[in-house]
């Protein structure tokens, strides 16, 4: 049974079982284990993150291909259901209607994408990816009337996601099961379905022709796979999931705009968050994404609270006062690629 | 079209240009159902040129490749593959990361065509993965099925590569000398394998093999390139004899590796 949810794609590693065990955990019991806006919020965008991540681990890690424009599909599924909540406020069917939309015109997009440049060589389809990406970025920002341009689009989600509705009158260990609980949930539930299916689309035969390519193309040709035809198809199921992503985080946040769905930043995001958790294992991205996102909450926090513990040292208070977490960030980064280069999932793996 | 008018594969003509060189020449040749064809010639003779332009990896300049009549010039090379023009390779060509198993079953899917399905299991579709086994067990790699295909060593490389070749149930088989670099004991596995897919008579297979008492065990027929031209054909013993052969090549080449 669990086998077949994972499908057949076990941890393999007690210590990586463990962790997952704990992510899953604190993301399912989340609004109780954790209240507060600010940690839901947290948990909610380490649950669309590892969806985010893990489909584009389908492309990069079990495919061997580069895109950088991961980004886009995930804006072009946030902006439909911001569009679609723009036309018809507080709406079920804006929400349907705007992922539905944001899916087909991802899949569409990455299909016309790959059609044109991955017959060519590897590199030109991240060159093109790239070119697209941008522009597709100047182009939310122009049409603001659709947009919101730089600034973007906010709007309301029907009443049963929001902090006014309650469905039962009486707190559940001291939490208002209110529609901020149903709307984290709702975002939970989809995205560990999500990632479900890209962990079933990765051990299906599918998923195993795939990583036949990522290993030695010429031979997967050889023994009879168009491999233009699985890498296209790779393409367009990781951007289709990608745009169900950026619906996800549209619902929560009530806001879309270029800065929390387009931005290259968020593209290097997505690659560390790979790096460090692992590529080639969806693993991989639910650890890269949890760890990342945590540790750029928090650091900061456990800066502050460092910078204050050690007084009037002289230097060592300057050196993690938290205005420079991003440089311990870095540290971190290249901490965990020189210790683990295949990813902690990859290290947890191969010390069992 | 009777496939019995025409032969199992014929290359008329083929060529292939590497800038101002000629790769391959003009080679025009018919190989029947059921037997066994060595191909010779010094190194850079341009026998793996050829093969490359049967099983689809380089476009001919000019000439023709006709599988059962048909031309399939314009094929790629995994439309070849399912057509059934199977090929090993001379420099090994594996997927190092993944299981020695693993490369066999994907041989084995793709034969089955199953290559395109998203939502069942792999490790479910046990019948690939018993047909592996067997396979493996044939080529004395089953007590390693689980390691990568990069942790065998050579020889247990190029019996995995004949492995993968053998799972493509081919109806033309391609060698292209697979028992290059392998220890004397490794062999006669390969040997063995060979000779049994030609003792069904019903395939037919191309070997491109250096050493002499090899391929005068194994062959029917002989052809020799030079220069990318066929210059001899014809059985092993008459073309072994002939002149041209004694004194260019093969006094050569008997004591080659
Ligand atoms: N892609 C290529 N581009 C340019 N020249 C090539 C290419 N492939 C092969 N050649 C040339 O074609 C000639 C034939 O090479 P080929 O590898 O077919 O020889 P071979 O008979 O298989 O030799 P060996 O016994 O060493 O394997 C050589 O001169 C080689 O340099
Ligand atoms: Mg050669």
């Amino acid at each position: 049974m669990l086998n077949a949810l994972l499908s057949g794609d076990l941890p393999r590693s007690r210590g990586l079982t463990l962790i997952l065990l704990a992510i899953l955990v604190g993301l399912a019991f989340a609004p109780f284990l954790f209240p507060g806006t600010r940690s839901l919020n947290t948990a909610a965008t380490i649950c669309v993150f590892i969806v985010l991540v893990a489909s584009y681990d389908l492309l990069l890690g079990y495919t061997g291909v580069v895109s950088f424009a991961h980004t886009m599909f995930y804006g072009i599924g946030a902006y439909g259901v911001a569009i679609m909540l723009e036309l018809w406020p507080a709406s079920w069917g804006g929400i349907l209607l705007g992922s539905l939309a944001g899916l087909a015109v991802s899949i569409a997009l990455a299909f016309v994408i790959a059609l044109f440049s991955l017959r060519v060589r590897a590199i030109f389809f991240a060159m093109v990816t790239l070119a697209v990406s941008s522009a597709f970025m100047i182009l939310a920002s122009q049409l603001s009337g659709l947009t919101g341009g730089e600034d973007g689009l906010s709007y309301r989600v029907p009443r049963e996601l929001g902090p006014a509705f309650k469905l039962i009158d009486t707190e559940i260990l001291g939490v208002k099961v209110d529609g901020r609980l149903l709307n984290y949930y709702l975002v939970f539930l989809a995205s560990a379905g999500l990632v479900l299916l890209l962990l079933r689309f990765v051990n299906a035969p599918f998923g195993r022709v795939l990583q036949a390519i990522r290993e030695n193309t010429f031979r997967a040709e050889a023994i009879g796979y168009r491999t233009v035809i699985y890498r296209t198809i790779a393409v367009c199921l990781s951007a289709g999931v990608a745009s169900l992503a950026g619906s996800l985080m549209a619902i929560w946040l009530k806001y879309t705009g270029p800065d929390t769905t387009l931005s290259l930043t968020i593209m290097i995001d997505i690659l560390l968050m790979l790096v460090i958790g692992g590529m080639g294992s969806i693993y991989g991205a639910v650890l890269g994404a949890t760890l990342f996102i945590l540790a750029r909450n928090y650091l900061q926090n456990l800066m502050d609270i460092g910078a204050s513990a050690l007084g009037d040292l002289p230097l060592l208070p300057a050196l993690i006062d938290p205005d420079r977490w991003l440089l311990w960030l870095g540290v971190l980064f290249i901490l965990s690629v020189y210790f683990f280069p295949s990813g902690i999932v990859g290290r947890l793996r191969a010390g069992r | 079209m009777p496939a019995s008018s025409h032969p199992v594969l014929e290359t008329e003509n083929l060529t292939i240009r590497f800038g101002g060189h000629v790769a391959v020449d003009s080679v025009s040749c018919r190989y029947e159902s059921g037997s066994l064809t060595a191909i010779v010639g010094p190194n850079g003779a341009g026998k793996t040129t050829y093969f490359n332009m049967i099983s689809g990896q380089l476009k001919a300049s000019a000439g023709q490749v006709r599988l059962f009549g048909e031309d399939i010039t314009g094929l790629s090379a995994p439309a070849r593959t399912h057509r059934g023009i199977g090929r090993a390779f001379q420099l090994t060509n594996l997927f190092p990361n993944l299981t020695v198993l693993e490369n066999v079953r994907l041989a084995i899917q793709s034969r089955r065509g199953l290559g395109l399905n998203l939502l069942t299991r792999a490790s479910a579709l046990g019948s690939l993965i018993e047909e592996a086994e067997i396979l493996l067990d044939r080529t004395n790699l089953i007590e390693r099925a689980g390691e990568t295909a990069a942790a065998l060593p050579h020889g247990g490389q190029r019996r995995l590569e004949v492995a993968v070749l053998v799972a493509l149930e081919p109806e033309v088989l391609m060698f292209d000398e697979p028992t290059a670099g392998m220890s004397a004991d490794e062999v006669p596995v390969i040997l063995d394998l060979i000779r049994e897919i030609k003792g069904d008579r019903t395939k037919t297979v191309l070997l491109v093999e250096h050493k002499m008492d090899v391929v005068r065990s194994l062959a029917d027929r002989i052809i020799v390139l030079h220069n990318g031209a066929l210059v001899a054909d014809g059985p092993p013993e008459e073309v072994i004899a002939s002149p041209i052969v004694q004194e260019a090549y093969l006094g050569v080449r008997s004591g080659h590796a």
